[in-house]
């Protein structure tokens, strides 16, 4: 059994089509990146899969139970398990760094506080921003704030943690801090889908990489078949691409 | 003129009519300050219901737009005499000053739902979907997101709006309501002069107000900047 | 309650109705360009004004804006005649609402004024424009985007604000709801046409000035 699966799942906004008859799955402690020109659809799929964008079609297996995103229990079951970390950080502006790391812990999940604060100084250590738990978020850098939403979905112990082009709104020399904080996540047993453009990152990291093209898999494979043996001249294409960059 | 005004004075700023102006002034602003708590509350739940989404809540939300939209395009003083005119018959014996508020709260509920909403609406949504897929329920995403972010925004044009009301409040004195107006109009038909009855009065409305379009001057210059 | 609503002894003043509403518009007209002379007057008073007129013209605008107009029109009303003058009730009306008018379109003028940035007017001297080119084409644009919401909002604001002269005994839309008030005793029904004539009026006049904003000035003014 899979622990996610995702079965011919289609998205549109409005009349456009943005997801068709995706199909993938991630196996328990997983790494799975998706690749693929922007507008691709990749960024859709992560939002469908933690139900900020309704599926028109298909179905999304966690677990081995199906997820039925219009059940406001199951889906609150569901974001219970599973957290996303977006490009832009998204951190409450009106919270400082712990109490953004807490909120979900004491006031959701209703864990003592004491708990959640300890809890909350342990993994913004693990991301190095121990420093500034009292800080607000318009006083930290972009690496900061999004180190600190990593530690925020961490939390929430999440089974499955979704990446959404968490570097692409980064200065360059802040990209490495990021991609070191997800690299040193990959070995604890939690499911991870990436967005990312970061290939080198992606390469490294990824059991399985699965490339997108106008709203369709064209094709999932280890990062080496993807990297040196793609299957289709679309991958091909778009790797050799953005390496040469 | 000014002969005469010397001569009235030292009669016109006796203590009876001191406590009889201290009085009004009370009912002016207890009117405004009833008007725009009130206002407050049911403007921020019209702001909030029209935020919501869910086809259940659309003919609520279609009333909701139609009163805001309605009450901001009458003058108060008609709306002041259509809610004279439903209470007296429906509700004998309901005060004046009674009246006067239910027509201030009207009123002010739709000014401040709107100013409310645009502060609500100044939120991103990305701050929306943090919450939301924090589990957070819609009260809460409101109470400790939303709303903590928004009264910055707020704020100003409301406290702007608290000092225009203070003078709409002056049109209550049409039904009898002795607020200041009225209590100016009083002391002329005593027979004091008019430069003393009013001039007294507008200076009593300038000390409500003043201080609180300075403050709504400095919360403008201050939240703006940060 | 067994209250019934005849709205028949109301429509059949529809026409006169009709006449107040033109009345109402006429002072709100009166009253905003009125205003909008002394705005302009105060607003260079208060942006390039030296001390004596900057003063005078915030003490104006300080004054004015935190006092009600009924009271203000009120001590015109019956102050002046202590002094020998009497006003009709209509032009005592008048009077106020433009003095008050005037203080508030002196706030709205100068935010506009304040908008024309310093460095937009420098790189049209570097580009070699006259005078009056930098006027029309840098300041004016600038100015009538940032003042063209307000003044029209004001301009509603005005409409409404324009009922209390019915206080005084004018004969504007409210003045002749009382009228038939008093006559036909159907005091809800007749205030109910006449908050729907409002309504219709203040959004005729916001329609047709966001229009007149989008073709003239590009302004995307809001309705609603």
């Amino acid at each position: 059994m899979q622990h996610l699966e995702i079965d011919n799942v289609c998205a549109s906004y409005g009349k456009l089509e943005v997801l068709r008859d995706v199909t993938l799955s991630a196996d328990k402690g997983e790494v799975v990146s998706l690749i693929g020109p922007s507008g691709s659809g990749k960024s859709t799929l992560l939002r469908v899969l933690i139900g900020l964008t309704p599926l028109t079609a298909g179905s999304i297996h966690v677990g081995g139970e199906r997820v039925d995103y219009s059940n406001r229990k199951n889906l609150k079951k569901l974001r219970g398990h599973m957290a996303i970390v977006f490009q832009q950080y998204n951190l409450f502006q009106n919270m400082n760094v712990l109490r953004n790391v807490t909120i979900a812990p004491v006031k959701i999940k209703k864990q003592p506080r004491a708990d959640a604060e300890n809890k909350a100084r342990e993994l913004l250590e693990k991301v190095g921003m121990q420093e500034k738990a009292e800080a607000y978020p318009d006083e930290l850098s972009g690496g900061q704030q999004q180190r600190v939403a990593i530690a925020r979905a961490l939390a929430t112990n999440p089974e499955i943690l979704l990446f959404d082009e968490v570097t692409s709104a980064l200065d360059p020399e802040r990209v490495k801090e990021v991609l070191d904080t997800i690299r040193s996540l990959t070995d604890e047993g939690i499911t991870m889908m990436i967005v990312s453009h970061e290939m080198a990152f992606v390469r490294e990291v990824s059991t399985r990489v699965a490339m997108m093209d106008e709203g369709r898999i064209i094709e999932v494979g280890p990062p080496a078949q993807i990297f040196e043996e793609p299957q289709q001249d679309r991958t091909r294409d778009f790797v050799s691409k953005i390496l040469s960059h | 003129m000014f002969e005469r005004l010397a001569t009235e004075a030292p009669l016109f700023f006796n203590i009876h009519n001191l406590v009889f102006i201290g009085q009004a002034m009370g009912r002016t602003l207890g009117m405004t300050l009833i008007g725009c708590g009130v206002g407050f509350v049911f403007g921020l739940l019209i702001a909030v219901l029209r935020q919501t989404t869910g086809r259940l809540l659309l003919p609520l939300r279609f009333v909701a737009i139609a009163y805001v939209e309605f009450f901001r395009r009458i003058p108060f003083l008609v709306i002041l005499f259509i809610v004279l005119f439903v209470i007296e018959p429906l509700m004998p014996g309901t005060s004046l000053f009674g009246i006067a508020t239910v027509a201030v709260c009207l009123l002010s509920t739709a000014f401040l739902s709107e100013i409310i909403r645009s502060g609500l609406e100044s939120v991103p949504r990305a701050q929306v979907e943090a919450a939301t897929i924090l589990n957070f329920n819609t009260l809460q995403t409101l109470t400790m997101v939303v709303l903590p972010q928004s009264w910055r925004v707020i704020l100003p044009p409301a406290t702007a709006f608290v000092v225009m009301f203070i003078k709409d409040t002056s049109l209550a004195s049409q039904l009898g309501v002795i607020e200041l107006t009225f209590a100016g109009k009083i002391l002329v038909n005593r027979g004091f002069s008019p430069v003393l009855g009013f001039g007294t009065i507008l200076v009593c409305y300038f000390a409500l107000s003043y201080p609180l379009s300075r403050f709504a001057a400095y919360l403008e210059k201050r939240l703006a900047a940060s | 309650m067994d209250y019934t609503f005849q709205f028949a002894a109301v429509f059949e003043e529809l026409p006169y109705l009709l006449g107040g509403a033109a009345i109402t518009l006429q002072i709100a007209f009166v009253s905003f360009w009125g205003g909008a002379v002394i705005g302009l007057f105060g607003a260079i008073a208060k942006v390039y004004g030296g001390g004596f007129w900057r003063r005078l013209a915030s003490g104006y605008v300080v004054a004015f804006t935190n006092t009600p107009a009924l009271v203000q029109i009120f001590l015109l009303y019956y102050a002046l005649p202590d002094a020998g003058i009497l006003l009709e009730p209509l032009t005592a009306v008048l009077i106020g609402l433009v003095l008050n008018a005037g203080a508030y379109l002196t706030e709205i003028l100068r935010a506009g004024v304040l908008s024309v940035r310093r460095s937009e007017i420098e790189a049209a001297q570097t580009l070699g424009m006259s005078g009056l080119q930098i006027v029309r084409y840098v300041m004016l644009p600038h100015i009538a985007k940032t003042i063209y919401a307000p003044l029209s909002n004001f301009f509603v604001w005005l409409v409404l604000g324009s009922s209390l002269a019915a206080l005084f005994g004018v004969e504007e839309l409210t003045g002749r709801a009382i009228n038939i008030s008093t006559v036909n005793l159907r005091s809800i029904e007749t205030f109910t046409v006449v908050a729907m004539i409002y309504v219709v009026l203040t959004v005729i006049a916001s329609s047709a000035l966001a229009l007149v904003g989008r073709l003239a000035f590009r302004v995307k003014a809001k309705v609603f």
